[in-house]
């Protein structure tokens, strides 16, 4: 190793005590019927199950979402006053797309680091089993007008303004605002960039479900808590591990770009419900209340770059960034978890990491990082396997890191994320000694 | 105007090269799939030399019985085939020989049409002309969505038709409307709207960032993807014909009919003569070969389709615009070199209609500018014309909403002189009155850096005396941009003696930047552009008085071949402005400038009919309605500045004859004067700046193909009634005079 420890003199060490979440399903499943808020509460009352944190020890919670429901748009607060935290502790929701609960655990830490709080619950929920679905631009100004028309005549006459095409709804947009290109159309013109080939995806994604499946099967997804939802039974588990095989993933037709696309269904995250929680706190704060941390996390970094051309490649830029800043080498790192949103995406990455062209012609690098070592790689499955509820999966990924480091008994483990907008994030967990 | 842009490529290639080893073009065979690469030295055009090179290759990959199919592609990243080899064209003498070249194009493309191997055309970058014909003869076309990718027969714009084959299969596989819209405009087509058309069956993304060059890597994919669809055609896994939709089959169906057929004929044709008044040959010879394909058969059309375009290639109104496209290709070029210092900030003083519209021509080019005005409203009013401007493409889909904010974040819209100590340039369009320009360069040599240039947009004051005030005339010098600015191509730039080469060449970048086709002229009253102007609508308003009609005028005008009638363009340009120049250059230039009554103007003037700006000038212009009325008080008016005309000289013939003689021999004398460079930038900015015919390819160009002796003759019968407004200057004379001298070569 580099070095023996990130810890700095001088410097605040701040540990992850423990991560939980709630199972991840495919959306449109076993929770369709609930709110946002509803998942995010069960994620926080797991946590407090779990840690047997008393509730009024809690100085702030962040929460992360991407998709708002309009009317929980602090869906942070909302859920922790329905999650019976109290209601002295203040809560508020960031976003960031895909890594919207890194931005949430980052901000805890910044809140830690910079001596205002000492615990702070993080986390992130996404819910696309229900998304706000609108009315047209027209139709919105119509109906506030009509609040405002004070006589009979006047409503009438916009009331008869309304036209057949006005009541069309409007969906939330799934494209890139800035270039109005859809998340996957981008990632197949990525694999395509790279010569990602659709056997090396359907290779990738066959992986993940084999890996999420064997962890699931030999228990290691210890931070799924198990949820009774309302009306129905008591979830305990991922419901989108499927592992395939090579000939049914090779049947599928392209999603995105037709007909010679790579990225299919089945070689993309799916769309997922779900919920995640942490709770970070100062290392003095966490032995004083009698708690064994898990990890501690280190430095970390955020990107961003072209969000039409380099819109996935947000691993590729944050890593040897994180890296240099916490003066590791790939080689010091014994756990990766990289957040699997596309395969194509994923190999991508690898390509490009692995390529010094690629740093010196657009990184500004002298020489490539270096792709990470399979056998270290997102070895309990990742994102196409377990699901993806966007602003959920931050959380995951640190927790996973932590687990697996007490595991694998390695030293550092490495996050690393994609986002829209053309955003990254990377951050490094030092295993908390055993 | 807008006729001119880069279109079929001129290029010397190779036409010598006699050698048997391929340049052009060469060929590798993957698996069952015959790669063909087109990769000219300079720019893929249909040359002798690529077409043999072609055929060879094309003989071998159709007698290797291990090639199932076919792709074809070009090596070079911005083109396909720009188009085919102007020099082969120009290089004949006869109609004969046109033909020979046109029949020779479609012997090719009708062997590429039967082939028994499937053939995939993988287009990326420019499709053009005989590119395009070439590609519609392949079986199968996939198009990259690269923003240099475009399909189109631009060869109306050069007076010619497409010659290989293009009026006879676009009919057929677009159907006839799409056809002549596509023949006739020479429009270039983006892919997608291709995909839609049914011109292309695949469209292809351009790639990003990778493990090579996004240009390189996209070109590869490109490849990658039509070798996948030649073995999918050649297995017979991929359709070669699509099942047609319901709109098509009902089209389909009402074209069988020959008196629908006849009936578009008869619309197109007469829609054809509409605009271009029977003065450009070109359509016309189009909507023959088309027709002769349908009605008589395909052999009968390829003939019509090879005679017509050799009898056009012969025309002068082809050479004419073969002509403005080569100048204009000079014109696109800064012959001043490369600027010390690019200028990265721009303020424009004046948010008025010219000082909008020359910033809204640079922020959208990534030239931070700022736009200052005196006054709130009138900078919230310039500020709104760009951003409508901007506002105005997205709605057309050529930016997206998401650019146009991008490009306003470039302005900033201000009352004082806050930032121009950062400024690298300063154009001012403030009110034309010397008093005023000189105040406002005084304020802002105040305040900008040492390196900073002060350009003035005025349309006649002379730069030398804007200049005088200045503490670094050097550093000053005229940039002429004509209104709409962002619509007008022509910017004519003016230098003093004392203007710097360094200057000249930034302003020239900074207008080559903007998009522009630039003249560098010059220093003198109303320099050359506006100074050719002033004596035409002298005589055009001399004409008015002599009783003929506003809309007569006009007809006469246009009957001509100017875009834009001469009564109407004196609405456009203001009457008050017309006056004012008028008032100017007559005093600069004394009884030469004279015609009309100056009077006539100011009485306008007064009662407030300036032009279309204030809603009454020759003509009533109402919000909404495209008809317009004559202005019968403008009439009134005229009847108290009556002229009795003389028959002598008053035929339709001799009111065009007047009107265009002493713009011809204004822009000879501006030559011979040294205003002008050279008679291609004379002819350029005719053309592109005021509307001079493009048939006619500018006044230079119009003088050697007239004949200067004729045009003397004429000017001198008219001098003989109104004297030194008609006599020719001592250039016209010697060409006159010695008829081997031309102004082109």
């Amino acid at each position: 190793k580099s070095k023996k420890t990130l810890a700095k003199p001088g410097v605040k060490n701040i540990v992850l005590v423990d991560g939980v979440r709630t199972p991840f399903l495919q959306s449109g499943t076993i929770y369709a019927d609930l709110m946002p808020h509803d998942l995010a509460r069960a994620a926080l009352q797991g946590l407090l199950n779990r840690t047997g944190l008393p509730k009024d020890a809690v100085d702030y919670i962040v929460y992360g979402t991407v998709i708002q429901e309009v009317k929980t748009s602090n869906v942070a607060r909302e859920a922790a006053l329905g999650a019976g935290f109290s209601d002295k502790t203040p809560a508020h929701t960031v976003t960031m797309a895909c890594i919207s609960s890194n931005q949430a655990m980052t901000t805890a830490v910044g809140l830690i680091a910079a001596g205002q709080c000492d615990a702070v619950v993080a986390g992130g929920v996404e819910f696309m089993s229900d998304v706000p679905i609108r009315h047209s631009r027209r139709m919105r100004k119509t109906m506030l007008s009509l609040n405002k028309a004070k006589t009979l005549g006047a409503r009438l006459s916009l009331l008869g303004s309304i036209r057949l095409a006005h009541l069309a709804p409007e969906l939330p947009a799934v494209a890139e605002f800035s270039t109005a290109e859809t998340m996957g159309h981008s990632a197949d013109r990525l694999a395509a960039a790279f010569g990602v080939s659709r056997l090396e995806q359907d290779e990738f994604a066959l992986r993940s479900h084999t890996l999420a499946k064997k962890a699931q099967d030999s228990g290691l997804l210890s931070d799924v808590i198990s949820f009774k939802v309302p009306g129905k039974d008591i979830v305990s588990k991922d419901n989108g591990i499927r592992p395939s095989t090579m000939e049914q993933m090779a049947k599928l037709k392209p999603a995105f770009i037709k007909p010679h696309g790579t990225v299919t269904a089945a070689n993309s995250s799916f769309l997922t419900d779900g919920a995640s929680a942490v709770l970070i706190m100062s290392e003095e704060k966490a032995l004083a209340m009698g708690y064994k941390p898990k990890a501690y996390l280190r430095d970390f970094v955020y990107v961003s770059q072209d969000p039409k051309d380099q819109l996935l490649l947000g691993p590729t830029y944050a890593t040897p960034k994180v890296l240099e800043k916490s003066g590791l080498t790939l080689n010091d790192i014994d756990v990766f978890e990289f957040h699997e949103a596309f395969a194509g995406q994923i190999m991508a990455n690898l390509k490009a990491m692995e390529s010094d062209w690629f740093a010196q012609t657009y990184m500004g690098r002298k020489t490539k990082v270096g792709a990470p070592p399979m056998e270290k790689f997102n070895s309990w499955g990742g994102s196409l396997s377990l699901g993806h509820p966007f602003a959920a999966t931050g959380c995951r990924l640190v927790t996973t890191v932590a687990h697996r480091l007490q595991k694998e008994g390695g030293q550092y483990g490495l996050v690393a994320a994609c986002a829209a907008g053309g955003q990254g994030h990377a951050m490094v967990i030092e295993a908390y000694p055993q | 105007v807008k006729l001119f842009h880069v279109f079929i490529v001129f290029s010397f290639s190779c036409l010598l090269d006699v050698s048997s080893a391929r340049t052009h073009v060469n060929y590798e065979i993957k698996g069952d799939v015959a790669v063909i690469r087109m990769n000219d030295p300079s720019v893929n055009t249909l040359s002798v030399q690529m077409q043999r090179e072609m055929t060879e290759v094309m003989d071998e990959v159709w007698g290797n019985s291990a090639v199932q199919s076919v792709v074809l592609i070009s090596s070079k990243p911005g083109s396909f085939i720009a188009g085919a080899d102007l020099n082969m064209i120009q290089a004949c003498t006869t109609a004969e020989e046109v033909t020979l070249l046109s029949q020779e194009g479609q012997k090719m493309f009708e062997k590429i049409e039967k082939s028994p191997k499937p053939i995939v055309a993988a287009i990326n970058g420019s499709c053009l002309g005989g590119g395009l014909e070439f590609a519609i003869a392949c079986q199968y076309r996939i198009a990259t969505k690269s923003k240099k990718t475009v399909l189109g027969c631009p060869e109306v714009m050069l007076g010619l038709l497409p010659g290989a084959g293009g009026t006879q299969r676009l009919p057929k596989m677009l159907g006839l409307p799409s056809a002549f819209d596509m023949v006739l405009t020479g429009r270039s087509i983006r892919p997608d709207k291709a995909k839609k058309m049914g011109l292309v069956h695949q469209l292809v993304d351009t790639l990003g960032p990778g493990l090579k060059s996004p240009e390189e890597r996209t070109i590869e994919y490109l490849e990658e993807v039509a070798v996948e669809a030649a073995r999918g055609l050649a297995k017979k896994q991929i359709p070669l014909t699509k099942e047609k939709g319901l709109m098509q089959k009902i089209q389909d169906h009402v074209m069988s009919y020959p008196f629908v057929r006849q009936q578009i004929y008869n619309t197109v044709q007469k829609k054809v003569m509409k605009q271009t008044k029977g003065l450009y040959p070109a359509p016309l010879k189009i909507i023959e070969c088309v027709k002769a394909g349908l009605e008589q058969g395909p052999t009968a059309g390829y003939l019509a389709e090879s005679q017509n375009f050799g009898k056009l290639a012969m025309t002068p109104e082809s050479k004419a615009l073969i002509g403005l496209y080569h100048g204009q290709v000079t014109c696109k070029k800064n012959r001043f070199g490369t600027p010390e210092k690019e200028v990265k900030a721009l303020a424009v003083l004046g948010a008025g209609l010219m000082g909008a519209g020359i910033a809204q021509v640079s922020v959208d080019k990534g030239i931070h500018t700022i736009l200052k005005d005196t006054t709130l409203e009138g900078l919230s009013r310039g500020e709104q014309q760009v951003y409508k401007g901007l506002n105005d493409k997205t709605k057309k889909k050529s930016i997206t909403t998401f650019e146009r904010d991008s490009f306003l974040s470039n302005l900033t819209g201000q009352l004082d002189y806050n930032g121009f100590n950062k400024a690298d340039m300063v154009i001012e369009a403030v009110f034309e009155d010397l008093s005023i320009k000189h105040k406002v360069l005084k304020e802002v040599e105040a305040v900008i850096p040492p390196h900073c240039i002060f350009a003035t947009n005025t349309s006649a004051l002379p730069i030398k005396d804007i200049a005088a005030v200045s503490k670094r005339p050097e550093k000053v010098i005229g940039m002429h941009y004509f209104s709409p600015v962002d619509k007008m191509q022509l910017l004519e730039i003016i230098t003093t003696d004392k203007t710097s080469k360094d200057t000249t060449a930034s302003a020239v970048a900074v207008g080559l930047k903007q998009g522009k086709v630039i003249i560098v002229v010059g220093d003198g009253p109303g320099f050359y552009t506006t100074r050719c102007l002033a004596p035409m609508l002298a005589e055009a308003v001399r004409v008015l008085q002599e009783g003929v009609d506003p809309k007569k005028l006009d007809s006469l005008t246009t009957g001509f071949g100017f875009p834009v009638g001469a009564a109407t363009l004196a609405d456009e340009v203001g009457i008050d402005v017309a006056a004012h120049v008028a008032e100017d250059l007559g005093k600069a230039f004394g009884s030469r400038f004279g015609g009309g009554n100056i009077e006539f103007l100011k009485s306008m003037v007064d009662k407030g009919f300036k032009g279309r700006k204030s809603g009454k000038g020759c003509y009533i212009y109402q919000p909404g309605l495209k008809r317009r009325d004559v202005n019968t008080e403008a009439l009134e008016i005229l009847e108290s500045y009556k002229l009795t005309p003389n028959a002598a000289i008053s035929s339709d013939s001799d009111i065009q004859y007047r009107l265009v003689s002493r713009f011809v021999n204004e822009a000879v004398l501006c030559l011979q004067e040294g205003i002008l460079a050279n008679p291609v930038e004379g002819d350029i900015g005719a053309v592109f700046g005021l509307g001079f015919p493009p048939c006619l390819g500018g006044p230079f160009r119009f003088v050697d193909s007239f004949g200067a002796d004729k045009l003397v003759e004429k000017m001198r019968k008219f001098e003989e009634v109104f004297g030194n407004q008609f006599t020719p200057c001592q250039l016209l004379l010697d060409h006159a005079k010695d008829p081997s001298k031309k102004f082109h070569k």
